[in-house]
């Protein structure tokens, strides 16, 4: 808490007492939500998964300052590993596996998350190696290019041996099941019932949380100040022993590692994959929230997160009937006007706001700002 | 051997729209080191508007010839590109000349992405069939045919490029262009206007975006609110292929692109042994960007930059 | 007989039709100061560029410590234990004083980002003694106020003692220096001498690149002058301050400046 609002760093009781009130609240939300329908806990659900992946783009842009337009291709990485490992797919098209695993592809939640992680950090590292020593906007374009072909291969590789069965995507997906217990399932504690969805929304709840900590750990770190002393003036970092392209490196890796977690989730969740959820569409959302929350900035990323991927549900509520009433018919659909306004946000915000809609604190004492001139007189 | 014919004409017919745009992402970024993202949204924009008006003028005074058809389409989407490009410089691009690098980038991102849902709202979303206006003659070299449209796309989009050498070469604009270029400081020192001159390389390029727009359309018979975006992405690689910020370079660049993913297409089943199909074209372009990228950023005609303090 | 820290032979550097370098070299032991002089575009910040390895020279031997040394990247050679700073400095803007010298400790510490992650015992440890050496250079340097600042408001002078401070962060071998005098009054001028000799007393070996005559003469035990790429003069700067070839390329007339250990 006493990282996401300065404030609290000197008050341990007022951060403790928010603490248990922030707790309070995420724990009760999909039961108020779920008072307008399940569809509502779904998005709460989603918007943890972006969550995640803003942290681990944050990562990327944020603190190593590489503008990876191709983020998105961790996330299907994630997600159709998990899709191959824990569903018929392999088995039904495969004799040889059917043979292997005769009860089917069933695979752990504690086996996925580790293995995820792992494989899309492999795949940051192999991504990454050939283009860090690339300048801004080429590393963007590469990287936009890395996700395209990322997306195509996903939408090809159904012949002559079908490993992602195409257009079509995987389906029938297991959901994730946690000591025996199945996430698809309503399930009952204390006389409560928790429908499915819910349980989802718990799980990416605790491994958000878990990417923030891990986040802040990073940022105060000794890479975390690797990280800010290339982005502020690479050569100077050089001259300091600093091995620029490992730290960029790890910094692909670790963001990486993020999105494949958050596309196994993903996977569960929906039960099926297909190429259509990893467009650069979707890349570019994320940068979307990384950018409007304040670059850099873990609250603000966790904030733009949020906004941008609940306030397109409400406009979907909202929209729709507001122009029926007022025009009689759907005249923008709000799709369109979702990409529209993620379009325009990104605009208006590099014109107005560039650090973002919750930037960073000034970072250390400036003596010419008012708000520290006391601090400096003080010191 | 027809094959190789075909598919090289199919190359060169490619290649020229590719070199259209790549010319328009090469000057801008030679002049602002920028991106310009939304280059394959505005060759959309002029692909849609020229289909409106023509379909516009079929309805009001049908019996024109197709070629008048065509020309009223080119006459109505370049001065609507040329705005539009003026319009996104101006508010986008202009108040963010002196930014860190990320937020022209991400500017354009959005731009792009406004352009396309507006374009769908206005057009929809589904694929519009381009009319065919100009007669089908095919032409026959060998065993290889032509159709007139592709030999007009060449000979057109020749004719244009020459002009624009000519313009950037021996006229006093280009000149001002070719400085602005190098060093806009100095150059507002002799007199140019940077502001000008800047303008005009996006009127410029949006003119060849509208025309390329309006090639592709007739070419492939489909418009639709998405397709500028893969030959924006494509020529955009043209443009690196050949050194970007490279007049010529684009030119060369493009040509060569388009000939690489004609030829790759037609013989890519037969060295893959059918392992990989012609669907996979797009991919190419993909690929050699990165390469070219990784390998040889400067690109086939640019300058080796040192990128070392 | 004292150890040689630096050994560089035979160094040529050629930009297109410009050889920038010719056969240029020297010698410095332990604890020297070592100036490198020579009029403006004489090479010695491209000398310098080459033996940190910003430049990759056309040919040349580099020993550092008695172990040579490849001079291709930057960050090997500050790993091998030659700190530098820049002509026109070189801090990171928006970090702290204490932050920019943090970074310095960088390369001689270990913590991985697993350590960070699960915040390990030897991790923790680690970060306080980074956090505490910093603090004691910045003392050393006379910042110590400021460590809470952010760079970029740090007066001139001290934003280069800041840039020494995390050069010393690195334990470096070899300290160089490039014009740390450029752009500083007399006042300033002295401190920073009183500071680099300091930093000699304590053992510490620098070369350092000044147009300063004065500064130098007072400051450097040895001198290289450099003009057009060649050397034109080594040695005590007594002798190199009366050497025609140097009066005529550098010095100008009747300059008479008392040399380290001279009288005046």
């Amino acid at each position: 808490m006493a990282n996401f609002f300065p404030r609290f760093r000197n008050s341990p009781a007022a951060a403790f007492t928010a603490t248990v009130v922030v707790a309070a609240v995420l724990i009760l939300l999909p039961f108020l939500f779920g008072q307008l329908g399940n569809a509502w806990v779904r998005a709460l659900a989603f918007a943890l998964l972006y969550v995640m992946l803003a942290l681990g783009l944050n990562i990327v842009v944020g603190f190593a300052g590489l503008l990876d337009l191709g983020y998105i291709a961790f996330y299907a990485v994630g997600a159709y590993m998990y899709a191959l490992l824990a569903s018929p797919h392999l088995t039904s098209n495969f004799a040889w596996m059917a043979q292997t695993f005769p009860n089917g592809l069933h695979n752990s939640i504690w086996f996925v998350i580790p293995f995820g992680a792992g494989l899309a950090a492999m795949f940051g590292i192999l991504l990454g190696a050939p283009v860090l020593k690339l300048r801004g906007d080429y590393l963007a374009i590469v990287t936009l290019g890395f996700g395209e072909i990322m997306r195509i291969l996903m939408n090809n590789l159904n012949a002559p041996v079908n490993i992602t069965n195409g257009p079509q995507g995987i389906t029938l997906i297991d959901p994730i099941s946690i000591g025996g217990i199945s996430l698809a399932k309503t399930q009952t504690l204390f006389g409560i019932q928790f429908p499915s969805v819910y349980l989802y929304y718990y799980l990416f709840l605790v491994l958000a949380i878990i990417t923030i900590v891990v986040c802040i750990r990073l940022q105060d770190s000794r890479l975390g100040r690797a990280w800010m002393a290339i982005r502020e003036d690479e050569l100077a970092a050089r001259a300091m022993g600093i091995n620029v392209r490992n730290v960029k490196l790890l910094a692909f890796s670790l963001g990486a590692t993020f999105g494949g977690v958050a596309g196994a989730m993903f996977s569960a969740f929906q039960g099926f994959v297909s190429p259509e959820s990893f467009t650069l569409n979707e890349s570019i959302i994320v940068l979307a929230m990384v950018v409007l929350g304040g670059l850099g900035h873990i609250p603000g990323v966790v904030l733009g997160a949020v906004l941008l991927s609940l306030f397109p549900e409400v406009l979907r509520h909202t929209v729709a009937p507001l122009q029926m009433m007022l025009f009689g018919k759907v005249v923008i659909e709000s799709e369109v006007l979702r990409m529209m306004l993620y379009g325009l946000a990104m605009v208006l915000i590099m014109l107005y706001r560039p650090k973002g809609l919750w930037p960073a604190p000034e970072h250390g004492i400036n003596p010419s700002s008012r708000a520290d001139a006391g601090k400096a007189q003080a010191a | 051997m027809d094959t190789f014919i075909q598919q090289a004409i199919n190359g060169l017919v490619l290649g020229s729209m590719y070199s259209l745009i790549a010319l328009g992402y090469t000057m801008v970024y030679g002049i602002l080191n920028l991106i310009n993202f939304a280059h394959g949204d505005v060759l959309t924009v002029g692909a849609l508007t020229a289909l409106s008006t023509i379909l516009f003028l079929q309805a009001m005074l049908p019996g024109l010839p197709g070629w008048v058809l065509m020309l009223a389409g080119l006459l109505a989407a370049i001065p609507v590109c040329v705005t539009l490009s003026l319009v996104i410089e101006r508010v986008a691009y202009r108040p963010l000349r002196n930014a860190p690098r990320l937020a022209p980038l991400i500017t354009a991102i959005g731009v792009s992405i406004v352009i396309q849902t507006v374009a769908m709202l206005v057009w929809g979303r589904t694929y519009m069939t381009f009319p065919q206006l100009i007669p089908d003659l095919p032409l026959t070299f060998g065993e290889a045919t032509v159709t007139l449209t592709k030999m007009m796309v060449i000979g057109l989009s020749a004719a244009v490029m020459i002009g624009l050498m000519l313009l950037v070469n021996r006229t006093r604009l280009g000149r001002a262009m070719r400085a602005t270029a190098e060093n806009p400081r100095v150059a507002g020192l002799m007199g140019v206007n940077p502001n000008f001159v800047i303008a005009m390389t996006f009127a410029i390029g949006a003119s060849l975006a509208a025309l390329a727009g309006v090639m592709l359309a007739a070419t492939y018979g489909v418009a639709h609110f998405y397709m500028g975006f893969l030959p924006g992405l494509k020529a955009f690689t043209a443009a690196v292929l050949g050194g970007i910020g490279n007049i010529p370079g684009a030119m060369l660049g493009g040509l060569l692109l388009g000939l690489i993913e004609a030829l790759g297409a037609g013989y890519i089943g037969e060295l893959t042994g059918g392992v990989l199909g012609s669907h996979y074209q797009d991919i190419f372009a993909f690929l050699i960007l990165v390469l070219v990228l990784i390998f040889r950023p400067s690109g086939l005609l640019g300058e080796r930059v040192a990128d070392r303090a | 007989m004292a150890e040689t820290i630096l050994r560089v032979a035979g160094v040529n550097k050629r930009f297109g039709g410009l050889q920038a370098l010719a056969d240029v070299g020297l010698e410095i032991e332990r604890g020297q100061i070592y100036g490198l002089i020579g009029p403006n575009g004489a090479g010695k910040t491209t000398f310098f560029n080459v033996i940190t390895g910003l430049y990759a020279p056309d040919s040349g031997t580099f020993e550092l410590a008695g172990k040579p040394y490849s001079p291709s990247a930057v960050h090997r050679v500050a790993e091998a234990g030659i700190a530098r700073t820049f002509q026109n400095i070189r801090l990171f803007p928006d970090m702290t004083a204490l932050e920019n010298v943090m970074v310095g400790r960088h390369v001689r510490t270990r913590a991985t980002a697993l350590g960070a992650i699960l915040r390990t015992r030897a991790t923790l440890a680690e970060e306080r003694q980074i956090k505490q050496r910093a603090m004691e250079l910045l003392e050393y340097v006379g910042i110590r106020r400021y460590a809470d600042y952010q760079a970029r408001t740090l007066a001139y002078g001290d934003q280069r003692r800041l840039e020494i401070a995390r050069a010393l962060a690195t334990e470096p071998k070899l300290l160089a220096l490039d014009e740390p005098a450029a752009g500083m009054n007399a006042t300033e001028k002295m401190s920073l001498r009183g500071l680099l000799e300091h930093i000699g007393s304590d053992g510490i070996t620098i070369l350092l690149i000044e147009h300063d005559v004065k500064l130098v003469m007072g400051l450097c035990d040895r001198l290289t002058v450099l003009d057009y790429g060649k050397i034109i003069a080594a040695g005590a700067p007594g002798d190199v301050q009366r050497n025609p070839a140097v009066i005529a390329a550098y010095l100008g007339g009747g300059h008479n400046f008392a040399a380290k250990g001279e009288a005046a």
